[in-house]
């Protein structure tokens, strides 16, 4: 019976099935916890207010609920809580009760036990600061110029209003800073270089230094007018404070400057509530960290990670589909080819840690070096190419990538139907430009196959990039509207070393563990999108030349 | 090869036609000959030895049971030998006189003048209108005016324009078998080669696309020498004014066809074609 049952092939077609089925469950499960951790960062979360007596005496927390945790009464017993006997559990509350500027910590673990009352009052307010992350507590009154102008019930209105015009001054003074004044220092910094680069030719003389002089002079004037721009900005974007008190009822004075955002959360309704979580997943991917990166968006490193790999797959196409081109096309298919195609095949296997030092060693300190020593000059001590970058962290993925893109091109390749070859070289075309007008064509979809699996497999690469090029926190994109526009030397935000650094790397992991599943979750969708769009060039090109499929 | 030389040939030919046969002998200049060729695949040999001469704007038929080397002779013509890696060629084929296998040819320039067709259909999986033009392209012509035309009467001689005009433009893997068949054919003639050689073309084909084909070889003949390989004696006889049996690597008989049918001087020829072995 059982033998029949095995024979007729049924425990296959389970053992497959049960196969994928796995496979879909872990890929399906991965997204959704990842989506589900890192999406509800950004929905308001209503403020809590608890009366809380330990014994000694009662206080006030003011914050958000975090995390509920129980542990048996056993246990907690042996860690020495006090639990009443009748207990089983002990109930801990994880409140992110923010205002660490006055209380030196983010989040408080308190026990259900001694909370004496539970409300949500809708006067609650929560800031969003430029430094010292959250505040909780209530709005008590507006301030211009040192003078109370709104207190009460109408502060929060007036609040907002000057909230509003403090964001859009300082728009203008972050436009000021990183753009113009920006330019200015980069452009002054050429000049200085230049003069170095002439000095060093034996070229420097006085109508040179008279027109660097003049040149200088005249950045020197408009910086001047700039800086005192945004002197008169920073004047009227200190003018306003907010008087608030925390849980604990010490009085505060937040400078508006300071401030991002005010919420009242208590008192939102769910469409409120949708737009504010709309709003704040854009700032998530539009807008710069803040905070050693554990708050505001994380748009360089998005930017960073998609800009390595487009040049990485730049660099790797030609490069791989040359050299499968000559393995499969003209090499003659001997020992030695067959040695170089075990050995490409190994180079996928070789850890990805280890790509990176050859790229530090090689890419970074030989040619880097080198280019600085030969183009650079006037630069020195101060490396150019010398030093991680962007360009070196393409290179070091696409070495790193190659084999793949080199196999997946070979089999395309060897698919392409000798008849086609035929039919062309009957017709009187050479052999590259059979290679050229039919072959080459034919086998791009397998190129494009390729260039997927490295996409994948370079997006999601952590390890080497932080030898050759990436960094926690990097001040400039490498792609900006400072002559030569994309500026390869730069060094570069990922989101891949984002997560880690958020994650492990953060003063205040709590409040950081949401960003990184949500970082994790913008990663993955990056990548997907990446594929995707390289998917669909690839059913494109198949749809064109589906001739395999006869 | 010199006129005289051309002219005895023609004369040779003529002799080996023998009485009932209708073509006069002035027409009858050599366009390819082949001069004690010998072709091995490594240590093995394929072609024995094989002298022929072929004649212009007639149609040949290689006939023989499989592997008797009639495709591998068929194939030397345009050199496409040559892309097998192992294949060693000694002996001489001339065309209109000059020696293809001679170091100073080009080989791309030799398959433009000897165009062929394959025993599968192979469109390129391009439009109609560029698998016509490729050969053109190749050749630096790209002007759209000489391309339209060069297309156009290339399908016509094809036979083929009638049926695809209005979709020009679509994909050449759209089309039926016989379709693709011949718009491989048209593919060849846009380069206006001297010579066609057609490797069983219509082996892959159902009857009446079969039949159109052997109706287009009998219209091309009147421009182009045309040599075709065939399994199939009854398609020898109806298309071919010449046929030549060949049986392990060797050209056993060559003559007019009809006589070769009717009256074969070997006994392997009369063997094979009374159905005896092949």
């Amino acid at each position: 019976m059982i033998k029949a049952w095995f024979k007729s092939g049924s425990p296959w077609v389970w053992l497959n099935a049960a196969a994928v089925s796995m496979s879909l469950i872990l890929v399906v499960g991965l997204l959704i916890l990842i989506a589900v951790r890192g999406l509800g960062h950004f929905w308001p979360k209503d403020i809590v207010e608890y009366k809380y007596n330990e014994g000694s005496q009662p206080t006030l927390i003011i914050g958000e609920l975090v995390e509920i945790s129980r542990m048996t009464a056993k246990e907690a017993k042996a860690s020495g809580y006090k639990l009443p006997d009748n207990a089983k559990y002990l109930e801990q509350r994880l409140i992110k009760t923010g205002n660490r500027d006055i209380t030196g910590a983010d989040f408080r673990w308190i026990q259900s036990q001694y909370i004496q009352q539970e409300s949500y009052p809708e006067d609650l307010i929560v800031i969003e600061r430029r430094e010292w992350g959250n505040f909780y507590g209530r709005l008590i009154a507006v301030k211009e110029k040192g003078q109370i102008i709104a207190e009460d019930d109408q502060a929060y209105t007036v609040a907002q209003q000057r909230i509003d015009r403090a964001l859009g001054l300082f728009d203008e003074i972050e436009h000021l800073q990183k753009k113009e004044i920006g330019a200015i220092n980069y452009a002054l910094e050429r000049l200085r270089l230049k003069q170095r680069r002439l000095q060093l030719e034996g070229k420097w003389n006085e109508a040179e230094e008279q027109t660097l002089a003049a040149e200088k002079a005249s950045y020197k004037k408009s910086y001047q007018e700039l800086q005192r721009q945004l002197s008169q900005l920073n004047e009227k974007i200190r003018r306003d404070s907010l008087v608030v008190k925390e849980a604990m009822g010490r009085t505060v004075e937040i400078p508006l400057a300071k401030v991002v955002q005010m919420l009242q959360p208590n008192a939102m309704n769910i469409v409120e509530k949708s737009w504010q979580y709309v709003v704040k997943f854009f700032d998530f991917v539009s807008e710069d960290p803040r905070e050693a990166n554990t708050e505001g968006g994380i748009f360089p490193a998005i930017f960073g990670t998609i800009m390595m790999v487009m040049l990485m797959a730049v660099i790797v196409t030609p490069f791989g589909v040359i050299a499968a081109v000559y393995m499969r096309e003209y090499a003659s298919q001997g020992l030695i080819i067959r040695i170089i195609r075990i050995a490409v095949n190994n180079l996928a296997g070789v850890p990805s840690i280890v790509y990176g030092v050859f790229g530090l060693g090689f890419f970074v300190y030989i040619l880097g070096g080198n280019i600085d020593q030969l183009f650079f000059p006037e630069a020195a001590p101060a490396p150019v190419f010398g030093t991680p970058g962007l360009l070196w962290a393409s290179l070091t993925l696409a070495l790193l990538t190659l084999p793949v893109v080199i196999v997946s091109t070979e089999e395309g390749l060897a698919r392409i139907p000798k008849s086609i070859r035929e039919g062309s070289l009957a017709l009187g075309a050479t052999k590259s430009e059979t290679l050229w007008r039919t072959v080459l064509p034919m086998a791009s979809p397998a190129m494009m196959t390729g260039l997927i699996l490295a996409v994948a497999r370079a997006a999601g690469e952590v390890a080497p990039l932080m030898l050759v090029g990436v960094v926690k926190m990097a001040p400039t994109l490498p792609l900006d509207g400072n002559f030569p526009f994309l500026h390869l030397e730069r060094k570069f935000m990922h989101l891949g070393f984002h997560i880690y650094d958020v994650g492990f790397q953060s003063p205040n992991v709590e409040a950081a563990r949401p960003l990184v599943y949500a970082t994790s979750l913008l990663l993955v969708i990056v990548i997907i999108g990446l594929n995707v769009f390289a998917i669909s060039i690839r059913n494109h090109l198949r749809e064109k030349y589906r001739a395999l499929e006869n | 090869m010199s006129t005289e030389q051309l002219k005895t040939h023609a004369i040779k030919i003529g002799s080996i036609k023998g009485s009932g046969v209708e073509v006069k002998q002035e027409t009858l200049e050599t366009s390819i000959r082949i001069d004690k060729l010998n072709l091995f695949y490594g240590e093995k040999q394929a072609l024995f030895d094989v002298d022929m001469d072929i004649p212009k704007k007639k149609v040949t038929a290689y006939i023989g049971p499989s592997g008797c080397g009639k495709s591998t002779l068929l194939r030397s013509i345009n050199r496409m030998n040559d892309l097998v890696d192992s294949v060693r060629i000694n002996g001489k084929i001339f065309l209109d006189g000059e020696d293809i296998y001679d170091k100073s040819v080009n080989v791309a320039d030799l398959r433009r003048r000897v165009g062929m067709v394959f025993q599968k259909p192979n469109p390129f999986p391009k439009s109609i209108y560029e698998n016509v033009a490729y050969g053109l392209r190749i050749q630096g012509i790209n002007d759209r005016r000489t391309l339209d035309e060069t297309v156009e009467k290339s399908l016509r001689g094809a036979a083929l324009w009638d049926e695809v005009k209005d979709r020009l433009n679509e994909n050449a893997l759209g089309m039926s078998g016989g379709q693709q068949q011949r718009l491989v054919i048209a593919r060849a003639i846009a380069i206006q080669p001297e010579v066609m050689l057609l490797d069983e073309p219509a082996s892959a084909l159902d009857p009446i696309s079969t039949l159109k084909i052997e109706e287009l070889i009998n219209e091309l003949k009147e421009k182009y020498t045309i040599v075709i390989v065939t399994h199939n004696m009854q398609q020898a006889a109806r298309v071919s004014d010449f046929t030549a049996f060949m049986y392990m690597g060797k050209l056993i008989e060559f003559g007019n066809t009809s006589e070769l049918f009717t009256n074969p001087k070997e006994k392997q020829t009369e063997d094979y074609i009374t159905g005896r072995y092949g």
